[in-house]
């Protein structure tokens, strides 16, 4: 028997095996696609075909109740690891000019003697993502939001690009390092927290999240304590308010005095 | 007749050297996470090192036991020379290469995305295009086998395949196809975004299409120790194969239902439709009845042995068993293994039972019990078998052989049962640290404890079987004769065409590729708003 006589159900091998094949699948497809969906009490369909995308992954037909409204505004900023990572020269020398508005809290050589962030040296996206979200008004502050209102797209790229062309110098920052804290060094696994150098650059760094080596414990605290209450809604997926809520008062008090003591220098990942 | 033993050999010796790295780096990271140690600070290291140990055990090391296995089976079962010498050479130096490639960004930290990829996890383009390597090294002996068998069958019209033979090419059948789901999911999505050419990945369909490789690698994996069972354990102790039809249609089953299962790894994955998960659900279930055949058949292929040896009543065959066979010892073990770790399979891919074990430390316990107990003891007997007939020198110690054995199933046996019952307690998987003083993890501090003990026996039993292929060289010469497998209770004199070849087989197999795949990728490939960022690993 040649190989194509193989191929027709007269052959038993065939009828048999495509036969069971073909059996298997429709009764399986048959309890996947009716079966189950209408064993699903809590599911309504409108009719079998409703039933059947359902099961296939398609979006129910039926009417669903309207999306509620949010209560902020989301972030829209699109970050790729990629952006704005080879400015040119003109672009940081505009940023310098027009950093010069932000010298009176974020200081001349971007070292705040004020409490706000240290921007000298920091990841680049970082800044361009905070600044659209303040004209945005997904993150907002008293001081800063009238600051961004009317910045344009190049003027935000040229203010990042400006800030991440400056070095770190080491920050106002007297005392001596502390230990890191348990918080800092393992995270909390069991409570969804992450060490904070997996993003924030000393393990790794997330494109969008800050080093925060040196930097105003008063301002870490408070951010901490605005993701934790929801007050500060800007950050991608929930990642820093999770983690914030899950966090001890104790654990934000700890985490930001060991940030602040540390010279930003340290920062292992550079951009 | 094996006339390329440099070949198979070099397959093998490099199958087996990445192993013994592979495995120091396994017992490495049990020790690291286990409360025995205080934590290595960087979990950066820890995923590292799962990524080597993950690349090495599931992509280089099986397949070159497979490749080396398979040509060894070409030649001896077909008694022709290896057709395609140099292109079986050009293969094995493309794994090299590949997997020097892709071993060089994960050591440097630059890759440290763990072997399943996991998109939108992005490392360096050179770990991708050297597992790409790797895959096409492979497929060039998939090619191979084939077309040796053609030569044969020109040669010998209508007799039938040596067992052997047809299992062997069935199982490059299945890796040729199972294969082309991850080479898709990194050829078109992942190195694009790797060499800077893209920015987002859709994750959802990368992952359905890795899931297409996912599962089907497995029983690729598995092949070897199972044609093991069929044509060297039944010669080795003495006894008769029980059916070679059986054999086939074994084989056969695996060819048409190992790849179009693989969503069952995806069970809480949304971008799936829960018809098509049960619909892979149900044809895993299918699966099992290879193996169930398989021991079936084992069983029955043992217990002439015992009873040729004298052995009487329900019984009394076990104990006149040649348990001071290595061969014998490694089949006991490994089918209890295949037991638990099969039991433990039917779990997984039950669809709602899957949801209480699912991302725990139970699915890393199960394959590890699978495929590192149930299928690596097997790779370790067939070396064993066929390492007088590759290098000319007889085995240097059988007590030495046994201890190994041993040691491998109760290492395994150690290490895997508490990796279950802390994946029952919830403890999740790809995770680089727990906090053990925590009262909510403190009852799993023990068993992770005896877990890493266990990792520890594996590591030294590993390191005696790679001491023991290394010391038969000192050995004295010896000639073995012509390579055999084991001949069936009844002498096989003709086949049904349909059980000689794999027309219809490959049919079947990529007809249930497009009804059970073809729609969610298609789907996922439709949809224009499914594309995420992706996140470089160690970019910055």
């Amino acid at each position: 028997m040649s190989p194509r006589e193989l191929f027709s159900f007269r052959d038993r091998y065939f009828s048999v095996s495509v036969g069971i094949t073909a059996a298997v699948f429709v009764l399986a497809a048959l309890v996947g696609f009716i079966v189950l969906p209408y064993a699903q009490s809590q599911l309504k369909f409108a009719d079998l075909w409703d039933a059947i995308c359902s099961a296939a992954g398609l979006q129910q037909r039926s009417p669903s109740s309207p999306a509620p409204e949010p209560t902020h505004r989301f972030s829209e900023v699109v970050l790729t690891p990629t952006m704005l990572a080879h400015p040119g020269q003109e672009s940081i020398g505009r940023g310098a000019t027009l950093a010069q508005r932000c010298a009176i809290c974020h200081g001349p050589t971007g070292i705040s003697r004020a409490d706000s962030p240290n921007l000298a040296g920091q990841y680049v996206a970082v800044i361009y993502k905070q600044l659209l979200d303040f004209r945005s008004h997904a993150r907002t502050n008293a001081v800063m939001s009238p600051f961004a209102a009317n910045l344009s797209d190049q003027n935000i790229a040229d203010l990042a690009a400006y800030y991440a062309y400056l070095p770190r110098l080491p920050a106002y920052h007297p005392e001596p390092p502390l230990a890191r804290p348990g918080i800092v060094i393992y995270g909390a696994p069991i409570r969804g927290i992450a060490p904070c150098g997996a993003c924030h650059g000393s393990l790794d760094n997330k494109t969008g999240s800050p080093w925060l080596e040196g930097q105003s414990e008063v301002y870490l605290k408070e951010q901490l304590h605005a993701f934790a209450s929801g007050q500060r809604t800007n950050d991608i997926n929930q990642q820093m308010r999770n983690i914030a809520r899950a966090m001890t008062p104790q654990e934000i008090d700890e985490a930001a005095a060991y940030y602040a003591s540390q010279p930003p220098d340290i920062v292992k990942a550079t951009d | 007749m094996l006339a390329n033993k440099k070949l198979i050999l070099a397959h093998f010796w490099l199958a087996f050297a990445v192993f013994g790295i592979a495995l120091c780096l396994g017992a490495w990271q049990m020790f690291v996470r286990s409360p025995l140690y205080v934590w290595i600070s960087d979990p950066e290291w820890y995923y590292r090192s799962v990524t080597a140990h993950g690349t090495v055990m599931g992509y280089v090391f099986p397949t070159l036991v497979a490749m080396g296995f398979g040509y060894a089976i070409t030649e001896s079962a077909l008694e022709q020379r290896l057709v395609g010498l140099r292109w079986a050479w050009a293969g094995f130096w493309l794994i090299v290469a590949g997997a020097i490639m892709a071993m060089v960004p994960v050591a440097l930290g630059r890759a440290s995305v763990l072997y399943t990829f996991y998109p939108p996890l992005i490392g360096n383009a050179f770990y991708y295009i050297g597992v790409v390597l790797v895959v096409v090294g492979s497929w060039i002996w998939v090619a191979l086998m084939s077309i040796n068998l053609q030569v044969w069958k020109r040669a010998h019209p209508g007799d039938p395949v040596p067992l052997a033979m047809f299992a062997n090419v069935a199982g490059s059948y299945l890796w040729g196809w199972t294969a082309v789901g991850a080479a898709l999911e990194l050829l078109l999505q992942i190195i694009p975004v790797a060499l800077g050419l893209r920015t987002t990945i859709d994750a959802g369909l990368a992952r359905v299409l890795f899931s297409w490789t996912l599962h089907a690698i497995v029983y690729f994996w598995l092949i070897p120790a199972y044609i093991a069972f069929y044509v060297i354990v039944p010669r080795a102790i003495g006894g008769r194969l029980y059916s070679d039809t059986m054999a086939r249609i074994s084989f056969i089953l695996f060819l048409i239902v190992s790849m179009p299962i693989g969503i069952h790894h995806a069970y809480g994955d949304p971008q799936v439709g829960a018809g098509f998960k049960f619909v892979h659900s149900a044809f895993t279930a299918v699966v099992t009845l290879p193996t169930l055949f398989t021991v079936f058949t084992i069983c029955a292929s043992v217990e002439i042995a015992g009873r040729l040896r004298g052995g009487k009543g329900a019984l009394g065959w076990l104990a006149a068993l040649p348990w001071e066979n290595p061969i014998m010892l490694a089949v006991a073990f490994s089918f209890i293994m295949l037991g638990f770790g099969g039991a433990g399979g039917i779990i997984n891919m039950s669809y709602q039972l899957n949801a209480s074990i699912h991302n725990s430390q139970w699915v890393t316990g199960h394959f590890h019990l699978i495929f590192g107990g149930a299928v690596v003891i097997m790779y370790f007997a067939l070396a064993y078998d066929l390492w007088p007939h590759l290098t000319g020198h007889s085995l240097p110690d059988l007590r030495l052989v046994r201890t190994q054995l041993w040691l491998w199933f109760i290492g395994m046996m150690v290490t895997t049962f508490p990796w279950h019952w802390v994946g029952i307690l919830g403890m999740p998987r790809r995770m680089a640290y727990f906090d053990y003083t925590n009262p909510a993890l403190s009852p799993q501090a023990l068993p992770v404890a005896i877990s890493a003990i266990g990792a520890f026996i594996l590591l030294a039993s590993g390191l005696l079987f790679l001491f023991i292929l290394a010391r038969a060289y000192t050995t004295s010469r010896t000639e073995p004769g012509p390579y055999r497998f084991s001949r069936p209770i009844h002498p096989v004199r003709s086949v049904p065409v349909a059980l000689n070849g794999y027309g219809i087989w490959v049919a079947l197999m990529i007809a249930l590729t497009i009804t059970n795949y073809g729609y969610p990728i298609a789907v996922l490939v439709a949809r224009q708003d499914t594309s995420v960022p992706a996140i470089y690993v160690g970019a910055q």
